[in-house]
């Protein structure tokens, strides 16, 4: 995945907000990633620890992550089931006409500051 | 130190760069100039089947393109011998191109006289899927020793794209690739996916692929 690339991202989102809010100081950031994003956490942390570093506005700065559970809704029965367990086949009726809900997002939720 | 406040902020990280893409588009449609993004992973064939493709189509069309790579600028050179215009992006790192990146790269290439531009994406099958890079169209080209089961393994890419070009046919005979079953496999993913199974290096197939670029290219441009 691109962990790098989208803290980047964040970083820049993040900047805006903070500044348009006339914030010193940034002391965590909320994010909430979809389950089946395919980022790292782990790595994204990583990534996040390496770049606020440089930025005198996030340094220090936590990265809170909440995750997004990936639902998968069937056009044939209706039914909304959960996608990691059972990826494209629908457990209720058999149909492969199915498509995610959510799952995929990557969104700023909020972020504290001082 | 000011007080502590939450400030709701509630925007997903990909809004940006989907924004700038269309407005992208939109500044691509009015300069009547057609952008292809066309990905793979790294060695199914990218180059040469552009090679190709410049060579059939680079007497109608004035063809620019843009390598994107990590480093070294091998493909561009590659490209260069062709009469086409290329030039070489640096990603410095980055896994994938995003649409302000795609920007700066046209306007390296000095597009003003051209009516194709083709961006040659980093070889990878997950990154440059997540980023609207602001093309035209996304094409990606699936090569035979990957495996007709890529479709199920990498999904966003798939579904994202308008055309799949199965490259090195070829060599079907010595691998365990299904043809059907990769078509099916494409198809539960992107019903409107167009499939064309070509070998870039012996020529077979590519007079569809380049018929279907351009045809795309003209209705682009009317």
């Amino acid at each position: 995945m691109h962990e790098l690339g989208v803290v980047f991202y964040v970083i820049r989102d993040v900047k805006k907000v903070a500044e348009e809010n006339r914030a010193e100081h940034v002391e965590s950031v909320t994010l909430e990633i979809g389950e089946v994003t395919g980022v790292v956490h782990d790595l994204l942390r990583d990534c996040w620890k390496w770049a606020a570093k440089k930025e005198p506005l996030l340094d220090g700065a936590e990265l809170i992550i909440e995750e997004i559970p990936a639902v998968t809704h069937c056009e044939s029965c209706g039914e909304d089931y959960e996608t990691v367990k059972y990826a494209k086949i629908c457990p209720h009726c058999g149909s492969d006409s199915t498509y995610l809900i959510q799952g995929r997002e990557f969104n700023i939720k909020e972020i504290g500051v001082t | 130190m000011g007080d502590f406040r939450i400030l709701e902020v509630k925007q997903s990280v990909f809004a940006d760069n989907d924004r700038r893409a269309n407005e992208l588009r939109q500044r691509l449609r009015e300069k009547k100039l057609f952008l292809l993004n066309l990905m793979s992973s790294p060695g199914a064939g990218k180059t040469t089947l552009l090679t190709r493709t410049i060579e059939l189509l680079g007497g109608e069309l004035k063809i620019g393109v843009m390598e994107a790579d990590i480093d070294s600028d091998v493909d561009a050179e590659r490209i260069s011998k062709t009469g086409a215009r290329a030039i070489q992006l640096h990603t410095g790192g980055m896994c994938h191109l995003d649409a302000d990146m795609t920007a700066q790269g046209l306007e390296g290439l000095e597009t003003g006289d051209l009516n194709l531009a083709i961006l040659e994406n980093v070889g990878n099958l997950v990154c440059p899927a997540e980023f609207d890079t602001g093309a035209s169209k996304n094409a990606m080209i699936l090569s035979v020793p990957e495996g007709d089961d890529k479709p199920l393994k990498y999904p966003l890419m798939f579904s994202i794209c308008d055309v799949v070009v199965i490259n090195k046919v070829d060599v079907l005979p010595y691998f365990d690739f299904d043809l059907e079953k990769c078509r099916k496999n494409i198809l539960a993913r992107n019903p409107n996916a167009r499939i064309i199974p070509v070998c870039a290096k012996t020529g077979e197939g590519v007079e569809e692929w380049a018929g279907w670029l351009r045809e795309q290219v003209k209705i682009w441009r009317s």
